[in-house]
């Protein structure tokens, strides 16, 4: 681990040096990727599933390092908040403009003009930077009951979103 | 975010994701990315820009039709943080000559922060630990914290804390949206509180005194971010 302040240098920004420190963070080894095909895109029902740790109904309390969990966001629920744990990142668009995270707004203004079929009724998050223990938890647990409660909803498409 | 890409692709759903770090997008091989250089925190781009928003959408969905996955494309656009010029926000003058300036500034940005309350139909992200109401003892909490380097002393543990340095960066940072009159750039409003407020300094001051008293780096860490300590 590091210290405050080591990889924030002179002629880097702010984000770039998070992302030179986390962007070959261990992953887990896949030898191939899984693809449906989804129905056209004017008749596919869409969902967001977000890793920037929402939350709903003005709960802010902060999402917890290692909790692979998901939490449902009603679809008609704009009084999401950021609660992520971790502080290495801007919050001033998403307390300006939700849908710089969860583009609610947008994903309607699709479904009336017919670019989407529909927008599903309900949206989940999750809290992304985890770490090595929660990549199983969802790949077994929490992702595939998340993915039951979407198809469950008649979602086709899912809108994934970090921060 | 990959992760889940590959799990709702297996389970029959189609799937397309934004990323803000590609060589993260690329390791895990996750169906269809649209890799976004955008600031972190703003996965599409421009707040208050649903043109910009909508386009990014459509780009990202035109990857549906792709099957030859992995597939990982960029948007043409660059946008970055610019933590490095911070937003510019009068300061309140001070109310009360009595009080620590930390605790007068925070009491004299009560009406900027109430404004954007309004502007933001009730949505805030202050109430982790203390409501706006909370506010002014929750920075004399860390002011002792600074001068003690005690989570006891100031009436915190280790969770509290870190939620508690998230209510006073939101509270600073939507007063600062009410100032400014505009949605600033990614991170300006940050170095605006954390480098040229008394409560910044405070907080600061706070993360610095747990590092040099030996406190778990978990807990001094996470109180601001790390382009902002020391």
């Amino acid at each position: 681990m590091t210290g405050a302040g080591e990889h924030y240098g002179a002629g880097m920004s702010a984000d770039g040096s998070i992302r030179d420190r986390v962007g070959d963070i261990p992953v887990p080894e896949f030898t191939s990727t899984p693809a449906t095909t989804a129905p056209p895109l004017s008749q596919a029902r869409v969902a967001i599933v977000t890793t920037a740790g929402l939350r709903a109904s003005g709960d802010v309390q902060l999402w917890q390092p290692t909790d692979g969990s998901f939490t449902v966001l009603p679809g008609d629920a704009r009084d999401v908040q950021l609660s992520h744990f971790s502080p290495n990142f801007d919050r001033t668009g998403f307390a300006a403009d939700l849908n710089v995270v969860y583009p609610l707004d947008r994903l309607a203004e699709m479904a009336a003009s017919g670019e989407i079929g529909s927008v599903a009724p309900r949206h989940l998050s999750f809290m992304g930077a985890q770490f090595d223990a929660t990549f199983s938890t969802m790949l077994l647990d929490s992702g595939p009951a998340a993915a039951k409660l979407l198809r469950d909803d008649g979602v086709d498409v899912v809108l994934l979103t970090p921060v | 975010m990959g992760v889940l890409a590959r799990v709702f692709e297996s389970a029959g759903l189609g799937t397309v994701g934004l990323s803000l770090v590609r060589r993260q997008a690329k390791n895990i091989k996750a169906p269809r990315f649209l890799h976004c250089e955008f600031p972190l925190g703003r996965p599409l781009g421009r707040p208050g820009d649903a043109a910009f928003q909508t386009d990014v959408l459509r780009r990202a969905f035109a990857l549906l039709d792709r099957s030859d996955v992995p597939v990982l494309e960029d948007h043409p656009e660059v946008i970055e943080d610019e933590a490095d010029d911070a937003a510019t926000c009068t300061l309140p003058p001070r109310l009360d000559p009595n009080a620590h300036p930390a605790v007068d500034e925070a009491a004299g940005l009560r009406p900027a922060y109430n404004r954007q309350l309004a502007a933001a139909d009730g949505r805030t992200a202050v109430g982790r630990v203390v409501g706006a109401d909370g506010i002014g003892d929750l920075v004399r909490r860390f002011v002792t914290l600074a001068e003690s380097a005690d989570l006891d002393a100031a009436g915190f543990d280790a969770d509290t804390v870190r939620a508690a340095g998230q209510d006073l960066r939101a509270y600073y940072e939507e007063a600062g949206l009410a100032l400014a009159d505009h949605v600033p750039a990614a991170r300006q409003l940050e170095t605006w509180f954390y480098r040229h407020t008394r409560t910044g300094e405070v907080v600061r001051a706070a993360s610095a005194a747990l590092e040099a008293a030996g406190v778990d780096r978990n807990v001094w860490y996470y109180l601001l971010p790390g382009n902002q300590q020391g």
